[in-house]
């Protein structure tokens, strides 16, 4: 019943900075193929939910389940919910992919570097076999003849593609995109949603945090709108975009078009 | 001064600048090794780990190498406990003092250097090995302290240059290392403008030698091309 599972399920995600509650209990479910976006103003906690899935933060509260497995969460004395076993949140978080606002490549290696490292070191892959499999994902985001430059030799265009094909080399089940292009030029925008957009044509599972209104509605099969930490409004792109139910929605949708 | 002069005691030179290149030599690649696990500790979330590197450099920081040196050389032969043991042989040797008490000296400011490098390193690019689903020493081995190499190289050049002039101290407890040596030549020959002139280029040679040498392995470690971004 492959079909019935989803691919990611997150119920109940809370998150606190001291008095601060900036996510006040936000449920999502992803079943495979699902392109999600995520919208709301600076400070609706977008990111930070984001960052809550794979762990990079840690929530207060919640479940998180990929394909079925339970990320094993214990309480810290802080009050966070920790990993409770090294592992597998090391396991769990190389098959959820994560691409950032800043790319985040590393400078001191190649392009091509980058790309084989985390598959060599954590799925034990031989240089070669890494190296196959790197050459074939820059050549399907476009920089294959960029492989052997350093990060800061490229563009932003160029490196947040090197970024989504390191993500890519470890053949993730679901890929998190935290504002992929906020980052960018806006002549390099396009080339950046291109890449995205195709990945989304191959059925790939993704969530996707942006200010890209056009694109969001383009390739989304649900959007998902954040008002102060809360899920405002929630449905398909028509629904969200063209008729949306809550003032807050309204007026966002109203001011970015 | 003349040649022949120059010609007659710069055997003694060299000799004296090989001993000075031993002690700099050692005690900067010795350190380095003995640092690793100081710096790394030091960077620790954690107190307890931070709290015994942290004693360890604020003594070898917080005193003169002068002090350290007198104390290891003159001191350590007061206890019958360290005449008795069997490093006493290395122990009352000034050589072996010498090169003891430079390389834990130098090791708290290389440790401090390392520290220093591992918390510059961007968080964003710490994120991203984690998120990749490397662990925290995986991490840290190929990501973080290749990164915080570079970004320490340029200040471990700095230390480097400053134990060669540093050295000079162990004339002190007798040895006969490029100072030491002009001073005996300078006493013999009562040419004490001359030789430590001689002595002074001879340490300004393997300063530039060192610097040159550091600055090819900055370019071929791309030091330069990873600031900014």
């Amino acid at each position: 019943m492959a079909d019935a599972m989803p691919a990611l399920e997150i119920r109940n995600l809370h998150k606190r900075y001291g008095a601060l509650e900036v996510l006040k209990g936000i449920s999502l479910s992803a079943r495979d193929g699902d392109v999600i976006s995520i919208l709301g103003s600076s400070g609706s906690g977008k990111s930070t939910f984001l960052r809550c899935i794979n762990l990079l933060e840690n929530p207060n509260e919640g479940e998180i389940v990929v394909a079925g497995e339970p990320m094993k969460l214990k309480q810290a004395r802080s009050g966070e919910l920790v990993a409770a076993d090294a592992r597998q949140i090391n396991r769990m978080r190389s098959e959820i992919g994560f691409v950032f606002q800043n790319f985040n490549l590393w400078p001191h290696m190649t392009v091509l570097d980058n790309i084989i490292e985390a598959p060599r070191r954590v799925r034990g892959r031989s240089k070669a076999e890494a190296t196959e499999m790197a050459e074939a994902l820059l050549a399907k985001v476009g920089i294959a003849d960029k492989r052997h430059a350093y990060p800061a030799q490229l563009s932003g265009g160029q490196q947040q593609r090197a970024a989504i094909a390191r993500t890519l080399a470890m053949q993730p089940k679901v890929i998190l995109f935290d504002e992929p292009t906020s980052a960018l030029d806006p002549e390099m925008v396009q080339e950046v949603l291109a890449v995205i957009r195709s990945l989304a044509d191959e059925g790939r599972t993704m969530l996707l945090v942006t200010h890209e209104m056009n694109f969001a509605k383009q390739v989304s099969s649900e959007v998902v709108f954040l008002h102060q930490g809360q899920v405002e409004e929630q449905g398909t792109p028509e629904q969200v975009f063209d008729n949306p139910q809550s003032a807050r929605c309204k007026q966002f949708m109203s001011s970015h078009r | 001064m003349s040649w022949e002069l120059l010609i007659k005691w710069l055997p003694q030179f060299l000799d004296g600048a090989w001993l000075t290149l031993q002690l700099v030599g050692v005690s900067v690649i010795t350190g380095l090794i003995l640092a690793l696990p100081l710096g790394i500790a030091r960077s620790s979330r954690h107190l307890a780990v931070r709290a015994l590197p942290y004693g360890y450099i604020f003594f070898f920081r917080g005193t003169p190498l002068l002090v350290q040196l007198f104390l290891v050389y003159y001191g350590l032969a007061q206890f019958d406990v360290v005449r008795k043991s069997a490093l006493w042989p290395y122990l009352r040797d000034p050589y072996w003092c010498a090169i003891i008490t430079m390389t834990m000296h130098t090791a708290a400011y290389i440790a401090e250097i390392l520290r220093g490098a591992i918390q510059a390193v961007p968080p964003g690019e710490i994120e991203a090995a984690r998120a990749l689903g490397m662990s925290r020493s995986q991490a840290l081995l190929h990501i973080i302290l290749p990164r915080a190499a570079r970004i320490g190289l340029p200040a471990y050049s700095n230390e480097v240059i400053l134990m060669l002039k540093a050295s000079a101290l162990a004339s002190t407890i007798t040895l006969l290392e490029l100072t030491g040596m002009a001073r005996k030549i300078a006493a013999r020959t009562y040419m004490h403008e001359e030789m430590f002139l001689i002595a002074g280029v001879i340490y300004l040679v393997i300063a530039f030698v060192l610097m040159q040498g550091f600055k090819l392995l900055e370019r071929w470690l791309r030091v330069d091309a990873l600031h900014g971004r």
